[in-house]
């Protein structure tokens, strides 16, 4: 009995001090964004006197924001993200789920497995060996850079192969054959039964991707700099650092700036939380 | 015949085309044009044989920038594992609030290098100035991304921070994977808590720890967003990692040539380091 009381009351301790321990990891982990949110509501010379104090000599002020928001031309900016984002993870997750339904059931076809192959294959190639010859054929020989929907073209080409592995693993363990074939029997097209019974079916790998490919193509930098030229198409990380190049100094209008550009996705971090994060560790541990 | 062409290209047809178009038609004229001296402009790709090949070894920058990267890939790798197998074992062992914790900690993931470079930047030019000057360190009053050493420091921590959360989920995945029963039968067999986890638990996640590196490996290697908006490459050029390197070489000095075929020895060195690690790690691998 005594010898319990004592395992508890040392278990108790060490997670007082296991809680103290992750609070202070905690509070610096997102120190940086502390910094951002004080210094946001003060005016230039506040910041630059005295960037730790809660409250700047000049009182609180808001006056960053509306002209943030007017010089990186923040509703345009966001609505081009929005719209890139929204419209490639949509078309990546009907053309993976697709394709990997016909490279998983019907994998003994040739040209199922060397698509397949060339796809996995594929995955260890990072973007740097083919920004290069992308630039060279679609600017240079094609001139169709500078179009949003050349960028959705190339981040459906990117994404699919991760995606396509992704889908063929969750259609190989979890969806019955059985259940195909009773649809064949009832008269279904094979495109009938994909839609009606394996796609509904597939709804938690559906969520997985969208939210890897979702986040991974809203913070995405190189590919959207190289393609999108005109600031009217401006994504928001190409937004920020062609703002930070102009503003530097003007460091009241930058913190508001990289505020406005965080917000978006950790709003939606708050509701999402736990879909978030399973979905990040579905994504990691079968990619 | 007609039947399994009709139904491939009805469910993979679009997906094959985008996927050839962008990556299979790149990769292999990528290939092509190390072979040439093409600057971007001109219409005529001049064939140079191996000439790329040859600027790339003489390259002293190039060589440089690909140690800089191994010295930062290096300590990033080690201390983002170390923070985030330390961070999971303790929101995995029970404590009040262990979800909100895991949240927490990965926040920093959901941001892009661009703007997470950029709030680190003002965080060492102003916040840790500050610091410097009201407890009066020496060491601290100037920014650490004004000097050479600082700035790589720099990007270690803010690689450590970034992906330290993103590292701990998949930690901590595995930590739920082993079957807690394993951990009671050693402690009836007379382990300590602590020597039940160095023993039985953590050899159990051999293939977590091959994940976690595996992706902290290939993301250091090619890192580029948080090295272009932390340091620029500042101060003087010495803080260009390869991938920074490459880029500069092909849209920067328009020697598409040579920025191709760097790219392509990167990639292999990343490639060999990569696949080398998931060997070793997976030989000693345990069967649950």
């Amino acid at each position: 009995m005594m010898d319990s009381e004592k395992a508890r009351r040392a278990k108790t301790i060490s997670h007082i001090i296991m809680i103290a321990v992750l609070i202070v990891l905690l509070i610096l982990f997102i120190f940086p964004f502390i910094m951002v949110v004080i210094n946001v509501f003060k005016t230039k010379a506040d910041i630059t006197s005295n960037p730790l104090a809660l409250v700047g000599k000049h009182g609180f002020t808001l006056k960053n924001f509306p002209k943030a928001i007017d010089k990186m031309n923040f509703w345009q900016t966001i609505g081009n993200s929005a719209f890139v984002t929204t419209i490639s993870t949509v078309l990546i997750v009907l053309l993976s789920a697709m394709c990997a339904y016909v490279v998983t059931r019907y994998s003994e076809w040739k040209a199922s497995k060397l698509l397949f192959t060339a796809m996995i294959a594929s995955m260890v190639v990072p973007f740097q060996v083919l920004m290069i010859p992308l630039v060279s054929i679609y600017g240079g020989t094609l001139g169709i850079l500078n179009h949003r929907w050349t960028l959705i073209f190339m981040h459906i080409g990117f994404s699919l192969s991760m995606a396509v592995f992704i889908f063929s693993g969750a259609i190989r363990s979890n969806i019955p054959l059985e259940l195909e074939e009773a649809a064949d029997i009832d008269g279904c097209s094979k495109w009938q039964t994909f839609w009606r019974i394996v796609f509904p079916l597939l709804k938690p790998t559906i969520a997985t991707i969208v939210i890897i490919d979702a986040m991974a193509l809203w913070n995405d930098y190189l590919l959207p700099s190289l393609v999108l030229g005109r600031k009217e198409l401006y994504t928001i990380p190409i937004a920020m650092q062609s703002f930070y190049g102009t503003y530097t100094t003007d460091i009241g209008l930058v913190l508001a700036a990289l505020l406005l550009a965080m917000l978006p996705i950790l709003i939606l971090f708050m509701f999402l939380q736990r879909f978030i994060i399973e979905g990040v560790v579905a994504g990691a541990v079968k990619g | 015949m007609s039947y399994k062409v009709g139904i491939f290209m009805q469910f993979a047809g679009v997906a094959a085309f985008c996927f050839i178009c962008v990556v299979i038609l790149p990769l292999f004229y990528g290939l092509y044009l190390t072979f040439t001296s093409w600057d971007g402009v001109s219409k005529t790709k001049p064939f140079v044989g191996l000439a790329n090949y040859a600027a790339t070894f003489a390259d002293t920058d190039f060589w440089v920038s690909i140690g800089r990267t191994f010295f930062y890939s290096f300590f990033a790798v080690i201390l983002v594992n170390i923070v985030a197998f330390l961070l999971a074992y303790m929101v995995t062992s029970g404590v009040k609030g262990q979800n909100f914790f895991r949240a927490g900690f990965f926040v920093p993931n959901l941001i892009g290098g661009i703007v997470l470079g950029f709030v680190w930047k003002f965080v060492f030019n102003r916040a840790f100035v500050a610091i410097g000057n009201s407890l009066n360190i020496e060491a601290m009053k100037n920014s650490p991304l004004s000097t050479t050493g600082g700035a790589m420091f720099c990007l270690i921590l803010v690689a450590v921070w970034q992906y330290a959360g993103y590292m701990m989920l998949i930690y901590v995945a595995g930590f739920m994977s082993v079957d807690q029963s394993l951990r009671e039968a050693a402690k009836v067999d007379g382990c300590t808590n602590q020597q039940a986890t160095r023993f039985v638990i953590i050899p159990m996640m051999r293939t977590s720890f091959v994940t976690c590196l595996f992706l902290t490996i290939t993301r250091c290697f090619m890192v580029y967003d948080v090295n272009l908006s932390l340091t620029g490459g500042e101060p003087y050029n010495s803080s260009v990692l390869a991938a920074m390197h490459v880029y500069n070489q092909a849209f920067t000095y328009k020697n598409y040539g040579t920025g191709q075929a760097e790219a392509l020895v990167l990639f292999i060195i990343c490639a060999v380091i990569g696949m080398w690690q998931v060997r070793v790690g997976r030989k000693g691998e345990v069967a649950a």
